[in-house]
């Protein structure tokens, strides 16, 4: 049996005129990417609760220092139980756990479209790719800000509250910077996690590496020497966390200006391979 | 004019060519199934077509351009590429809210959708206790959302019931009827058969059809003999010339094709062979798919009778007679 397999000509498609109404903008992007964000109720709760833990942590670290609790097996009184003596610093004691739970929430906002193929949807919707990955940071970026912000502020009152006479004000020299900056770092630590996500694709991978970058290599420098640790540590992602949320420097760590620009340099590089990655290879 | 145009289109993973070089066209007005068996590369050619996976060599164009070039692409091509696209965390209407964002569609067009697929009722469930078929009705939504020239639905009929199959058959008939470029793939023939006006049929990556299905109808209505007889080596030396060929079926009867009932019942009336049987045989479209696309088929299943005897290509079967 044959069949014949050549078509009739065809006139060439002339480009169809597009409904401006319904033109793609970043915009509409962001309110999309805004409305997936929130629709998903483990993401939310996620968020909220690394705020939770910022403030937990904070009263705890706190009430530990005042001597208000003491800590099983700590007879003699709780002071300095690796919080440091610093009132800002012990009072956001919490952004310690909490940068690993909001990187974990970039990492997924990413990795469950890639896992459930909603993905596909998406960059159907948005061919030209680029504004999703650029919505992503800036709608959680905002969302983890706003959020962390009133969790930091929350954190240090009641922790100021809790030391009284041993506390500090926010007049005090360097301690809004490092209040705000606790705030600022956790939101590019959840914008590090998107751009982790966007990069490998997998819920699993991405938390891996998050909890390596954040938690593992800072223990992983101190097997070398102290030569090498000095030179490395300063610009290790979880320093950058160090000096934004301290009131004040010590040469192990950068000053709070570098520090902020080491943070805003990773989420740039970062961001910049997912960027790469997202729009040239197949969405899968 | 809204179509879809597919020149030299293919892609490669690692070693294998999963489109191998396909050039079609599909026009508006009616819709056009995209036929073949599993594994053919129909959904790799959708993708491409999405924008979603970058070719190998070629390109795809929707409405005469890549679609990352159109401004307001839900509004050029919607697809239905892959049942269950949805976070399971989140509500069929979120999802449609979502996607209607990127493009400034309302609410209102989200409601109506979920009305039309028949989802208003479990529109705040989450979408992850959703069916198969319901999960295909959420996809066929959110092709939907963006009032698109060009509809492009991947296997749309798996895991629907026979009343969502209808469904699906007369909302692709209507959408053509409005003048839309209608796509649609299945691995069925007799689906296709009642549903497309055309059809581009692919086998392993490459076209093997371009055809109208009145044509292939036409085509494939190979009418052959099923002959019954004691003396089947002297009916086949009697038989055999140009463009006649014989298969041996697993039974002990023979198939003729190249004669009518009538002129082999003469012909051997003539040279003295009694026929215990003469039965005209009329193959079916699905038939002409399979033997269209035999060949193609990346996992065979054998019947015992074939593996016995079913030989395929007629010139074969004379160089063995």
């Amino acid at each position: 049996m044959t069949v014949d397999t050549t078509t009739a000509p065809v006139a060439p498609a002339s480009v169809r005129q597009s409904d401006p109404n319904l033109a793609v903008t970043f915009p509409r992007v962001l309110k999309s990417e805004w409305i997936k964000l929130r629709s998903v109720r483990s993401t939310v709760i996620t968020l909220l609760a690394s705020a939770a833990v910022v403030v937990g942590i904070g009263v705890l670290a706190a009430a530990v220092q005042s001597g208000s609790i003491t800590p099983a097996g700590g007879a003699g009184g709780g002071r300095g139980q690796g919080f440091g003596t610093d009132p800002t610093g012990i009072s956001l004691a919490g952004v310690q756990l909490a940068q690993l739970i909001v990187a974990i929430v970039g990492v997924m906002y990413v990795t469950s479209e890639y896992s459930t193929g909603s993905i596909r949807s998406t960059l159907a919707a948005v061919p030209r790719r680029w504004p999703v990955l650029l919505a992503k940071f800036v709608v959680l970026g905002a969302t983890t800000f706003v959020v962390q912000l009133v969790a930091v502020f929350i954190a240090f009152f009641a922790g100021q509250g809790i030391l009284g006479s041993k506390g500090v004000t926010l007049a005090d020299t360097g301690v809004l910077p490092a209040v705000i900056g606790a705030a600022v770092f956790l939101t590019g630590t959840a914008v590090l996690g998107v751009a982790l996500g966007f990069l490998l694709r997998s819920t699993a991978s991405g938390i891996a590496v998050a909890v390596a970058a954040f938690f593992l290599l800072p223990g992983i420098l101190g097997l070398f020497s102290t030569s090498v640790q000095d030179n490395i540590r300063p610009y290790l992602p979880s320093s950058a966390g160090t000096s934004l949320t301290s009131v004040t420097h010590s040469a192990e760590y950068l000053n709070y200006w570098p520090a902020l620009a080491l943070l805003v340099g990773y989420v740039v590089v970062l961001g910049g391979f997912a960027l790469v990655r997202m729009v040239r290879s197949d969405a899968n | 004019m809204s179509m879809i145009e597919v020149v030299n289109l293919s892609k490669r993973y690692g070693d294998t060519l999963a489109v191998d070089a396909l050039e079609f066209t599909v026009r508006p007005g009616i819709v056009t199934g995209f036929l073949g068996p599993n594994g053919a590369g129909k959904s790799t050619t959708m993708r491409m077509i999405m924008g979603l996976d970058r070719p190998t060599t070629g390109h795809a164009l929707v409405n005469g351009r890549s679609l990352a070039e159109h401004r307001a692409p839900m509004h050029e091509v919607g697809a239905l590429l892959e049942a269950k696209g949805v976070h399971p965390g989140r509500s069929a209407r979120d999802h449609l809210l979502g996607l209607a964002a990127t493009t400034g569609v309302s609410a209102k067009r989200v409601d109506d959708v979920l009305e039309l697929v028949g989802l208003t009722e479990v529109a705040r469930k989450r979408a992850g206790a959703f069916s198969l078929g319901m999960g295909q009705r959420l996809g066929i939504a959110g092709a939907l959302l963006g009032d698109p020239a060009v509809v492009m639905l991947d296997e749309p009929v798996n895991g629907l019931d026979p009343e969502g199959v209808r469904w699906i058959r007369y909302l692709l008939q209507d959408l053509a009827a409005e003048g839309r470029t209608v796509f649609v793939s299945s691995h069925l023939m007799n689906e296709m058969a009642v549903t497309a006006e055309h059809l581009i049929i692919v086998g392993r990556g490459k076209l093997i059809a371009d055809v109208s299905l009145a044509d292939f109808t036409a085509q494939s209505a190979r009418n052959s003999v099923l002959v019954r007889t004691d003396r089947q080596a002297d009916l086949r030396t009697l038989l055999l010339g140009d463009g006649v060929s014989i298969t041996e079926d697993g039974d002990g009867s023979l198939e003729v094709i190249g004669f009518t009932p009538r002129e082999i019942g003469e012909r051997a009336a003539a040279a003295g062979i009694p026929l215990h049987e003469l039965t005209p045989v009329r193959a079916s479209l699905e038939d002409a798919f399979m033997e269209l696309t035999g060949d193609s088929v990346e996992y065979h299943g054998h019947s015992a009778g074939e593996v016995a005897s079913h030989i395929k290509h007629p010139q074969s079967e004379e160089q063995a007679a």
